[in-house]
Parts: C-alpha cells; structure tokens; sequence
C-alpha cells in the first residue's frame, strides 16, 4: 500500500489489513481535488457558482444554503467532496460536518474529501445570517442543515437509479455511496451523479433516527491528519502566489497612537526592502508598511525604521491604576443585570466577602494573524483563514470601495484562533487592505502577504479582557444562601459595534455577565455592571465570559460548602434543587469516574470540583492536585461532560483536553497581558507563558450517553478547570485564590 | 552563495547569509512545512534536524547551515522512524490545529533517535520546548510510546 494511501486510510478510521482504495481517490491532494472539481469529473455540484439555482428545477421553497449544489460533488471516480462552511482551525468541523452530511447520504466514509468553502451565500449560518464560526456552534448550527443536505442528495441519486431501472424510489435502498434495487441492482454514486443532477430537489426529506446513525456517534477519526502530520497541508501563512511580497507593519506602542516623523531611508537600504509607506491603521492608528520580498527582508527593513509616534489624545493605560480604579467603581453603583430580593443578607449569621481580579489574556494563536492579497482595483482576492468572511467581506469591500462580491475570500486552514479571527472589526483583514490600496496606489501590482509576528500578536490587544467582580454573600449554618450581591466590572466585548444590538440589554453586554446572571444555582441575587470605556481592545477568548464567572461562582461555592461543612458535590446539588439534571449527570459521571469520596488519595494531594454549562454544554471536572516543594499542580483532571449527542466522540475528547490545557495555562505565573504607560509589557512566549508538557495533567473524559441534539464542544471544556483546581489548591493550603494566574509566593 | 544538503538533495541559495533557516525554506525554498511560531526558539515550530539534531531554524542563520545536512518535515516519510511516528500520530488522533505538529514531530524523531526506548521523563524533557496552544500534550505522549513501541517490535 502506499504510503498517503496508507495515511489516508489511518485517518478514515479503516481496518489495518484492507485493502487500498481502487484508484488513490483518496490519496489525492487538496490541490489536486481543485483541479479535479474545475473540471468534467464533478457531475454534481457548482462549488464556484453557489448561488445557481439548481438546474432540473425543484427546491424552490429552498435558501441557497439548503441546496446541496453548493455542498456536494461526486465525481465519477466515487470520491464525494463536501463543502464546509465554517473554518477548521483545531476544534474538527472538518471531520464532524461532512460526518453528518455523509450519515443521510449514505456516503462511503474511506472516499468522502472535505474543502474549506469560500465565502458565499450558500455557506452562511442557517440562523445567524452570516458566514461565521464562533460560540461553540458550527455542530450545533449545522446538525439538521448538513443532514438534509445529505438527506436531499440521497433522494436525487435514488430517484435517477429508481429511474433508471424503472422501480419505485421506495423499493431501492442506499449504502456505502451505491443505490441497491429491489432485484440485486446495484449502481455506484459515481456512476449515478450526471443523471442525480437531473433529478429535482426534494424540499422535504425524512432523516434518520439516531438508532439508525452508522457514522454519528462513532469516535471518527480527523480527515485532516495526514497533511497535518506530514508539513503538507496550507495553512493561511503558507499561501504563496508568483510575485507575492510580504509585509510587516511598524505599528505605534500605544493603541490609537499615529505616526509622527519618520524615515525610513535605512529600511530602503535593506536588499530585498521593496518599498515603505505610510499606512492607516485600526483604531484610527497610523503607522508604516514595509514590503519586502519575504519576511527576513521585512523585518529587518522593520528593525531599520526610525520612528517618532504621536501619542497625544489618547489614553495611556497602566494595569495598576486601572485594578485601583475598577476597585473604586466596584463600590459606586453600576447597571442592574439582576434583581432579586437580598435584603435578607444583613440578618445572615455569616458573611463572605471576596474580590477576584482578571488581567487581559491574548488568544496566541500558534499561527500568527496573516492576510494575503491580490487587489487589482475591481476586485480583490484574499486567502485568509478567518472566523468572519461575511463581516470581513464587507469591511474590505468597504475599504477598497469595491462591492463585497467583488472580494473573493478563500477560507485557509488556520492555526488555532480562540476566537482572534472573529473581529467585528474585522481588524487585521481591514489593515491588510489598506496597505493593498497603498501599494496600488503607489503603482505595485503584485500580490501581498501581510503577516503579524508573535511580538505584533501580544502587543495587536482585542484580548480577553481584564475583570473585577466583588461578592458579599449572606448565609446560614446549614449553607443557605440569604443574600447574594455580585458586582462585575470591565470592558463590554460588544459595546459600540456592530453586534451590540444582538447581545446588550438595558445597557448590559450579556458577555460580561454570561454564567452568574443565569447560574444553575437557586439563590437571590443582586448583580450590578460596571463597563469602563478603556483604550485596550477586548474580543471573546475561548468561552468568553464563562472565563471569569465560572471560576468565581464555582470558587465561591465550593468556599460556601467547605465553610457549612457540606460536601461539595452534594453541596452544588442541594443548590441546583433538582432543576439541572444535565448539571448532575455530569457530576455524577466525573465523580464516580473519579474515584471522588471512594479513593482516599496520598498526603498533600487533594481533591477540586467545578461544574459549569456553557454554550448549551455541561462539563464537571473532579481534579487531583499536589503540593510540590510548596508548589501547586496539577495531576490529573477527570470530566464529565453533557453535550446531548456527541456526534464524534474523539473530537469531543479532544476538546475537553485542549480547552483544559488552555484554562490551566491562565492560571500558570506569566500568563498575563499587563499594560505599562500605555504599552504591552510581554513580548513573546517568554514573558507570556503557555502551559507545557511538563506540566501536563493526565485528562480524562467522559461523555453521558445522549440522542438528543447536539451542542458544541470548542469552549465548554475551558471554564470549570481553573475553578476545579484552585478549589483543590484550598483544600491543600487553606489559600483561597482570587486572583489569576494564581501566586502562592 | 550558500550550499546544504535539503532532505538529501543538493540545494544553493543567494541570500543573505544571516537569514534564518526557516525563512530560507519558507520563503525561497517554497517549504512551508516548517513553521512560523515565535522567531525566538520559544515555541519549537520551526523545528528540523540539522546533522541530525533538532534545532530551532527560526534563530539558526543560513551562514550555520553551510555545507551540512537538513531534514526537514517533508522528509519524514522517507525515515523510517519518521513514518512510524507520524503513523502513531494518526493512530492518536493527536493533531488539532496542527500548526505546531510539524515541530512536535520533528522533536519526537530526535528524540527516538536518540532514546530508542524513552521513559515519561525523557519524553517531557525532549518535547517541553514545543508548545501546542491547542493542548495536544497527552496525545503527543501517548503516540511517541506507541511509535517507540512499534518500532522495538
Ligand atoms: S518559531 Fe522557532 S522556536 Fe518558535
Ligand atoms: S495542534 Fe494547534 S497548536 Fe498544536
């Protein structure tokens, strides 16, 4: 067997020992499968042209995203290519969505070749009305979307076999991408697409019941592992076009400061320094683009520059006295985001006051933010892998003052994201276009990449933004809560753009309250907002605001328990009143997997538990942690995880280990952006720490058994680990942590 | 004019000597295997074998490479500790992202090489410089000992 054959074949889940796949189908390149689809190999399918109406007619009750034109192509080789609209960058829609399409269609899984979709009509949400992937919703969105597009094709490739053979549609059955007759007939799809696509589109078609599922819910393993593991596949930084020149942006230290004088006659000097302008920047920044011909050049030519920055007129913030003057506002009152009665808290027989302290965190992506570009004045080409094209469509077509079909986005495989490519400013795309229009304008036609570093990426902002909350609780011996005041402060995620009208209310960004204002937890609550305007942009970061309110609900509970002398587990139960039993479920699994209450663990080890729902997911997390020479860490990590129907098991796993991984990294000493003067104080990955192997927990994960429909997966592993741990970490040292990254110095 | 040995094959290069490696194959090279993380050896990415021994091409200067020898991700599956590796990968469904996996895979060769029977601590102390910002940490683990045992069987 050869060896992509063989790869190919890992990857598609086969048995060992099979043999290879009749023609290499399989084993083809992403490149090779463009190839393939430009040309008269595809009977079915108008990738390019999704917006077409379906050529036999039928489907006209049908959104351009209910069409499976746009979504499937067989070729007559057998191979069935689908379109995914959403952008693989680590969380596996690549594998998941063309899982779900490939169950109604029947479609054998060793021949199915996913494409990361453009831009377009048809590959918009089916309830968002745009072309996004975010808020763990890409399987959640795309279950029944994805089915009947699967769903849909089925019954146009029976009815041309029905045809052909002429039986009834009823009488044939389908299986391994073949229509089986009622008399031993037997026809591959790839024999059947030209004649499928002469067959009308069914607007309504019956689906599966998930007893019937062969391919949801089996652990499937990714279709983007063999060119992942062999340097193969392209990624938005490895975009190479003839001519292409790269390009680094000197960007003021300050957000929104300008370029002052400058001159750049060194950077010129540079060999292979193409040219240097001035160019507009986000925020109402201004700053110098540097073109080169590849980066060394750029940066280099970069280093070269001599720079004056006007930082007039704008705010020069320093974490310190921003904690100081969020301390203030915490005690003036702010917006009401809930309301319940608490006068009961001043008759409470104890009392826990607490303050938590949040610092701005950035994304990090392994793979920097890029944007590559070919404008030649009526229209413009892009290859980016980003989380936003109908956004980013607009805002470059803004730019560029061209219409936004005249810009043509290729969606690129991304290296993670987090959400940093989700920017309703669409900022680093907006700034890639502005240099485009600038080197147009200076008489340049060549095709650009306009690249970030690692320093550009921590210093760029639209951070996870920092927070303050204060909590004064009132309760009883027996642990019930009288009285429970909450205030929030920090930036709104939404506020003045363009997404503020689906997400504040009454003045509110729910992202900022998201996970106390809709706790599990039966209490009376008072939570009050404060959102400062602060010069530092603030974007969601994995999970969002589940990041700071899981962990000081979960902390503060778990505080109330130990204080009332009340299990933990048992503790969150009697709060939840039997409201949540998806909630329990998922405690239940991570504690009897655990060993929780059952194992009595070594001296200086101790036990954390947290529990929390986001994005429509509940995940528990039983910790084990140690004290090492006064040290805390992290040694193992058991979940219980809720997601209804795990459509592929493996990825759910994975996820949970991943966003784990993450949270324990925010509570790692350095994993913090702190600001100085109005300047980022951490460069690179030495001030800015990531978690590593060696501090690796051994996760385990758990998945109580569902049908019901699927929620996502990306972010809901993220929130209750950090809680989970700190929670253990008290246990061990009587410390309670209210600050991250934790420091027990 | 630099001359090295690229994946066993003779290549010569016109640049600036002080180019890094990794810009050198990404850039004139067209080798976009190897990649961009950090461009302060922090992250691993850009890790290949230089001689045989993982190095960080981000800060190895091509005037360093002359006359040597380079492997770099595209030249694993001609290796056979480098297939079986990638295979275990597979098998471990270990990537996410996968932008750091060319870098992770590049270590996790060395260190066979050098270690044809790691222990958990050879494995954490060879693979701590590779950062996954997605987390892929335990698969990582678990696939080097499924390779290592492979290749002892
Ligand atoms: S890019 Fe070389 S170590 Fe990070
Ligand atoms: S797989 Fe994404 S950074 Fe490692």
């Amino acid at each position: 067997m050869r060896y992509e054959a063989l790869m190919q074949r890992l990857a598609h889940h086969a048995l060992p020992g099979e043999d290879e796949p009749n023609n290499g189908g399989a084993a083809l390149s992403r490149r090779e499968f463009l190839k393939l689809s430009a040309g008269s190999a595809f009977a079915l399918g108008l990738f390019t042209l999704p917006q077409v109406a379906h050529a036999a007619g039928g489907g006209q009750a049908l959104k351009p995203n209910e069409m499976p034109d746009a979504f499937i192509a067989v070729r007559t080789d057998g191979g069935v290519v689908i379109q995914v609209n959403r952008l693989e960058f680590g969380q596996g829609v690549y594998t998941a969505l063309p899982m779900l399409l490939a169950e109604e269609f029947d479609a054998d899984w060793a021949h199915v070749e996913p494409q990361l979709a453009p831009a377009g009509n048809a590959y918009k949400d089916p309830y968002m009305g745009m072309q996004m992937t975010g808020g763990s919703m890409s399987v959640k969105n795309s279950w029944l979307q994805y089915r009947d597009l699967g769903a849909r094709a089925r019954a146009m490739f029976v009815a041309a076999a029905a045809r052909r053979w002429g039986v009834s549609p009823a009488s044939c059955r389908t299986q391994d991408s073949q229509v089986l007759g009622p008399d031993g007939q037997r026809a591959p799809y790839g024999e059947l697409a030209a004649a499928a696509m002469q067959e009308a589109v069914p607007d309504q078609v019956a689906l599966k019941v998930p007893a019937d599922f062969t391919l949801i819910g089996k652990p499937t393993r990714r279709l983007d592992s063999p060119a992942k593991v062999s340097g193969r596949e392209q990624y938005g930084l490895d975009v190479h076009l003839p001519g292409m020149k790269t390009v680094l942006l000197a960007k003021p230290p300050v957000f929104g400061a300008r370029l002052g004088r400058w001159d750049a006659a060194a950077a010129r000097r540079v060999v292979g320094v193409a040219d240097v302008f001035p160019v507009q920047l986000d925020r109402g920044a201004s700053g110098l683009a540097v073109v080169a011909e590849g980066f060394w050049p750029a940066q280099q030519g970069r280093r070269a520059l001599q720079v004056e920055w006007d930082t007039s007129g704008v705010e020069k913030v320093d974490s310190a006295r921003q904690l100081a003057h969020y301390r203030e506002l915490a005690g003036t009152p702010g917006l009401v985001a809930r309301a319940d009665d608490v006068s009961a808290l001043g008759q409470a027989a104890h009392r826990l006051h607490a303050e938590y302290e949040f610092p701005y965190l950035a994304h990090a992506p392994m793979e920097v933010l890029n944007c590559t570009l070919h404008y030649s004045g009526e229209r413009c080409e892009i290859w980016v892998g980003t989380q936003f094209q109908t956004m980013d469509q607009l805002a470059v077509a803004k730019v560029l003052g061209l219409k936004p079909e005249q810009v043509v986005i290729h969606t690129q495989m991304a290296g993670g994201g987090f959400g940093r490519r989700a920017v309703p400013t669409s900022d680093y795309m907006v700034e890639a276009a502005w240099v485009a229009k600038g080197w147009r304008q200076a008489g340049h036609v060549e095709p650009i990449k306009v690249m970030w570093t690692r320093e550009d990426d921590l210093h760029g902002g639209y951070y996870r933004s920092a927070y303050l909350h204060r909590v004064d609780i009132g309760f009883n011996g027996s642990g019930r809560i009288l009285g429970w005041k909450h205030t929030v402060v920090g930036q709104s995620i939404v506020a003045g753009t363009s997404m503020a009208p689906f997400l504040m209310k009454g003045g509110i960004d729910h992202l900022v309250v998201e996970g106390i204002v809709d706790t599990p937890y039966r209490l009376p609550m008072h939570l009050e907002v404060h959102q400062p305007e602060v010069n530092v942009p603030v974007l969601w970061w994995r999970s969002v605001g589940n990041t700071h309110t899981a962990y000081v609900m979960e902390t503060l509970v778990d505080e109330l328990a130990q204080q009332s002398g009340i299990d933990t587990v048992a503790y969150r139960k009697q709060l939840m009143q039997g409201r949540h039993p998806r909630h329990a479920a998922a405690l239940d699994l991570a504690v009897s997997q655990s060993g929780y209450g059952r194992r009595t663990l070594p001296k200086n080890h101790a036990w954390g538990v947290a529990v929390h729902e986001a994005f429509g997911s509940v995940v528990a997390y039983v910790v084990e942690a140690a004290l090492e020479n006064g040290q805390p860490r992290l040694l193992r990590a058991t979940a219980g995880v809720h997601c209804n129907l795990a459509v592929n098991p493996l990825t759910v796993r994975a996820q949970i280990e991943g966003a784990a991984l993450m949270a324990l990294s925010t509570t790692l000493p350095g994993n913090a952006i702190t600001l100085k003067d109005g300047v980022v104080q951490q460069d690179n990955f030495d001030t800015y720490a990531i978690a590593r192997m060696n501090v690796m927990p051994e996760i385990d994960v758990h998945i109580v058994p569902s049908a019901d429909p699927p929620m996502g997966m990306g972010e809901p592993g993220l929130p209750p680990l950090a809680p989970a741990y700190a929670n253990a970490i008290a246990r061990l040292t009587g410390r309670r942590l209210r600050r991250l990254p934790f420091d027990l110095s | 004019m630099i001359e090295f040995q690229l994946n066993g094959r003779a290549v010569a290069l016109a640049v600036d000597p002080s180019t890094p490696l990794l810009w050198a194959l990404r850039d004139h090279l067209a080798m976009t295997g190897t990649k961009f993380g950090c461009g302060e050896a922090l992250c691993g990415a850009c890790t290949v074998h230089l001689d045989g021994a993982a190095i960080r091409s981000c800060v190895t200067p091509l005037s360093a490479v002359a006359g040597k020898k380079v492997q770099t991700i595209e030249a694993m599956q001609d290796d056979m500790i480098g297939r079986a590796v990638q295979k275990a990968w597979i098998e471990h469904d270990v990537v996410q992202c996968g932008y750091c996996q060319s870098g992770q895979i590049m270590s996790a060769v060395s260190l066979l090489k050098a270690h044809p029977h790691p222990s958990e601590a050879d494995i954490v102390g060879a693979m701590s410089g590779n950062l996954c910002r997605c987390g892929t940490y335990q698969r990582i683990k678990a696939a080097i000992q499924a390779a290592a045992a492979e290749l002892a069987a």
